[in-house]
């Protein structure tokens, strides 16, 4: 991975040197900074050098921001956790129930509702969703800030506000996608001998369809979270753009126009990083869900 | 007052169905301390008058007529608030598959649990106490872990003693019992029966009791009620229908069902063995992250032999290897120690390409002929893979195909039709005809009856036979079912946790049992005191039904 990330990002054209210097340098000035920057020196000795501070766990420094790529990564990691972490409890609070009940009242209005929402939720792009909703919610009815962040610590709710609309820009893709699986897995499960089971014991229905079907529905609905994290990387990048947010998904746009190459190489590490995490967390989390799954 | 009474009860099938309802026009009743046994084949509707009576029928499937009284209240006018009331509480259900009857992510306990709490016993010591006491009531051993045990770590038994537990937890006036030993093993079904009968003893319970199975009816059944095609073609008391059966239909069920006492069979005249193992294991080694490794051996030291011409039954429960076995004899998978013999050749330890030209010599038909055809292949496609692979050419391997369709029973027309388009026992007809298109010395056939109805069981049993005798075939027939051995075999192997029990002619094994296990499957068989199987008995003899 990390020597895939290193070699694409050299073979790619552009010089960091020459957008550092600025349009008016000379040649000279040019050679100067490359040269600081260690980038005179050939490809293998460039990765046996970044190799080796990585290994020790230092990211290098930034070509750009002229500070430690970990120390930039932490001051940017706010904004972008907060994003994240509430387009996640936004999307499944909404999207699971919706499946559920969409499983239950199967061919119902609310079913056929939900499944032209998530081919809506597929196919109309992240920044489309975006604009809308500033549009509607922030210019027309003039309910929420149009683009920026707070710190939590400066301000608890402008920091509260200033996400609403992200997330619900973000969540949508993702509530259409854990909704989707989570219907198509309930309605797995009321198939199945132990819902009769449940039914002729004289349970109530809300019963029938938590403690029994969306139990025995769990495991791909978390496999669908963790694939979704993925998805959510991705659209953090845009939505960040859009917002104005000074998050991981900003840092890695503006890295990629200034060739900022430890930055981006620091951030797909970072991101990396966390995608195998939390795809471990969710495999562990199997075992709790399926007393049949022991590791 | 009856327990359970149902007038005219009729359920309506949906539009393009293959008859317009699933039950019409069905009424009998169930008396307080009486055991009724509803009994029909696949597809006679009598899950669905379970159903009807819970009031647990999908929307698709409506009462259109008809009348449900349970202990003098219509439930077919209930609300379903007052229905969740009764079900659970005065009327509960036990179920067939007890494997997936329970919810497997949640501990038995809980699921006991939850049905008292939502019949109103709140409090949690209480609940406790009674769940305690049912528990001792069905005889589960070591109650603490049984609570604590997930479905998957108890065996079938257990499971279903679970869900009896769970029915009897509040006293029910009606207790619907659908194929509940159909899943199980015969030496559990007939302790389950056991313990069906005493609870509804003591409890003065009435049983709705579903079954396919005469052995089962003769059993237990006060009385008896046998559905056709969703009509109640006769009903009495149990005495009445088994001995004097009174429809053509009833009759022909009774004479399906085949007899225990081993069929006159004529003694082959001494030859060479067709297929032989010697000292044949297969073990198992389970590996885990953690933990110990475990080793399961799954069959140990079997030496068998059969000859062409000659049936050998292997016989045993769930678990006693003989699929094990089964798969060893055909090479799909590899024995840990021991030899087989293949005519002369030793097969045990031959490499894959070393077996392909010998595969042909034996052939494999399977248990459920529901999956073992591709569904996506038409039946000429099934049939011509295996002879076009030896090199055959097509036209000679169609020509051949359409002698096997004649040879099984069906119609040349079939060859162009898709396994879908065929019912259960025609499938397993089209099975055997792909295990014959290869022209095998010896044919292996892994419980290929016991997914099929009694009436359809007898008619392939036949079949087999004719075709044994016919091609010379030395068969080896796998069956949990000591009935269908009997009449089948001319040797049998009783096998019992991997070991080969008892070994001997049919007569002899099954008359005389030596081995303490072979005489406890005996005694498990359901309704040996009855006699049945004449007509089953009369179509196995040789010379017959050719």
């Amino acid at each position: 991975m990390a020597v895939l990330v290193f070699l694409l990002l050299r073979l790619t054209p552009g010089d960091p040197a020459a957008i550092l210097a600025g349009d008016a340098a000379t040649a000279e000035q040019i050679d100067r900074i490359r040269a600081s920057l260690g980038l005179d020196r050939s490809i293998e000795a460039q990765f046996a050098i970044w190799l080796g501070q990585v290994l020790t766990g230092d990211l290098g420094q930034s070509f750009y921001y002229r500070m430690g790529v970990a120390t930039l990564i932490g001051q940017r990691l706010e904004p972008t956790l907060a994003l994240a972490l509430f387009t996640l409890v936004l999307s499944v609070c909404v999207a699971v129930p919706l499946g559920v009940l969409a499983a239950w009242r199967h061919g119902g209005w609310l079913d056929r509702g939900l499944m032209a929402f998530s081919v809506g939720g597929f196919s109309v792009p992240t920044f489309v969703v975006a604009y809308l909703l500033i549009w509607l919610v922030s210019l027309k009815l003039g309910w929420l800030p149009v683009q920026g962040y707070v710190r939590f610590s400066e301000n608890h709710l402008l920091f509260l506000k200033h996400l609403i609309l992200p997330s619900i820009t973000l969540s949508f893709i993702y509530i259409a996608l854990i909704a989707r699986v989570t219907r198509a897995s309930v309605l797995e499960a009321l198939g199945e001998d132990y819902i009769r089971t449940a039914r002729a014991k004289g349970l109530p229905e809300t019963r029938v369809l938590l403690r029994h079907a969306l139990a025995n529905a769990a495991v791909p609905i978390a496999t669908v979270i963790g694939i979704g994290i993925a998805i959510l990387i991705g659209g953090v990048v845009v939505t960040e753009s859009v917002y104005a947010i000074p998050g991981l998904g900003r840092l890695t746009v503006d890295a990629v126009l200034a060739r900022d190459f430890p930055t981006i190489q620091g951030l797909i590490l970072f991101f990396s990083f966390v995608y195998v995490m939390v795809n471990l967390l969710i495999d562990l989390s199997y075992a709790f869900l399926d007393p049949r799954i022991r590791y | 007052m009856s327990a359970l009474e149902v007038r005219g009860l009729t359920v309506a099938l949906p539009r393009g169905a293959d008859r317009a309802q699933a039950v019409s026009d069905v009424s009998f009743q169930v008396e307080k301390r009486e055991i009724v046994c509803l009994v029909g084949e696949s597809g006679s509707g009598k899950s669905v008058i379970a159903q009807a009576i819970m009031g647990l029928l999908p929307a698709a499937l409506p009462v259109s007529r008809g009348q449900v009284f349970l202990e003098g209240e219509e439930l077919t006018a209930a609300a379903p608030a007052r229905l969740r009331e009764l079900r659970g509480a005065r009327m509960a259900m036990i179920f067939q598959e007890p494997m997936t009857a329970l919810n497997p992510v949640m501990t038995c306990g809980a699921q006991l649990d939850e049905l008292l709490l939502f019949h109103g016993r709140t409090s949690p010591a209480e609940r406790r106490k009674k769940i305690l006491q049912l528990l001792g009531e069905v005889a589960l051993g070591d109650p603490e872990r049984m609570l604590a045990s997930y479905p998957h770590q108890l065996s079938g038994g257990q499971r279903q003693r679970i869900m009896i537990a769970m029915a009897l937890a509040l006293e029910p006036a009606l207790l619907i019992a659908d194929e509940p030993t159909t899943a199980l093993d015969v030496t559990t079904q007939s302790q389950i029966l056991k313990l069906i009968i005493e609870v509804q003893k003591r409890h003065g319970m009435a049983v709705l009791f579903i079954t396919h199975d005469f052995g089962v009816v003769a059993e237990i059944a006060d009385r008896v009620a046998v559905l056709r095609l969703g009509e109640l073609v006769e009903s009495g008391r149990r005495e009445e229908v088994l001995s004097h059966p009174r429809h053509d239909y009833t009759r022909m069920l009774i004479a399906s069902v085949p007899s225990l006492k081993p069929a006159q069979r004529a003694t082959l005249p001494a030859g060479p063995a067709a297929l032989e193992t010697k000292k044949l294991s297969k073990t198992y080694t389970e590996r885990r992250w953690l933990g110990p490794r475990r080793e399961v051996h799954a069959a140990r030291d079997v030496t068998l032999a059969v000859r062409r011409g000659e049936t050998l039954g292997i016989v045993g429960e769930s678990g006693s290897g003989k699929s094990t076995l089964a798969r060893c004899l055909a090479r799909l998978i590899e024995p840990s120690e021991g030899d087989i013999f293949l005519g002369g050749t030793n097969i045990a330890r031959s490499k894959p390409a070393a077996l392909r030209p010998l595969r042909s010599r034996i052939q494999i038909v399977f248990q459920d002929p529901y999956r073992s055809l591709n569904p996506r292949r038409t039946v000429a496609q099934a049939l011509i893979e295996g002879p076009v692979n030896y090199g055959l050419s097509r036209e000679q391997a169609l020509e051949r195909a359409g002698r096997l369709l004649a040879l099984v029973g069906l119609e040349g027309s079939s060859l162009e039709r898709y396994p879908h388009q065929f019912s259960g026992g025609q499938r397993q007809r089209i099975c055997i005809a792909r295990a014959l298109a290869v022209e095998p010395e010896v044919l292996i056939a892994d419980e290929a009856v016991s997914a099929l109805d009694v009436s359809v069981q007898a008619q392939v049993l036949r079949l087999l036979e004719d075709i044994r005798r016919k091609l010379e075939l030395a068969m080896v027939f796998i069956t949990h079912d000591l009935r269908v051995a009997a009449q089948v075999c001319d040797t049998v192997a009783v096998m019992h946790r991997g070991r080969v029990v008892e070994y001997g002619s049919a007569a002899e094994v099954l008359v005389h049992p030596r081995d303490e296990y072979t005489q406890a499957l005996l005694a498990a068989a359901p309704g040996r005191d009855f006699g049945f199987g004449s007509a089953a008995q009369e179509a196995a003899r040789p010379g017959s039904g050719a």
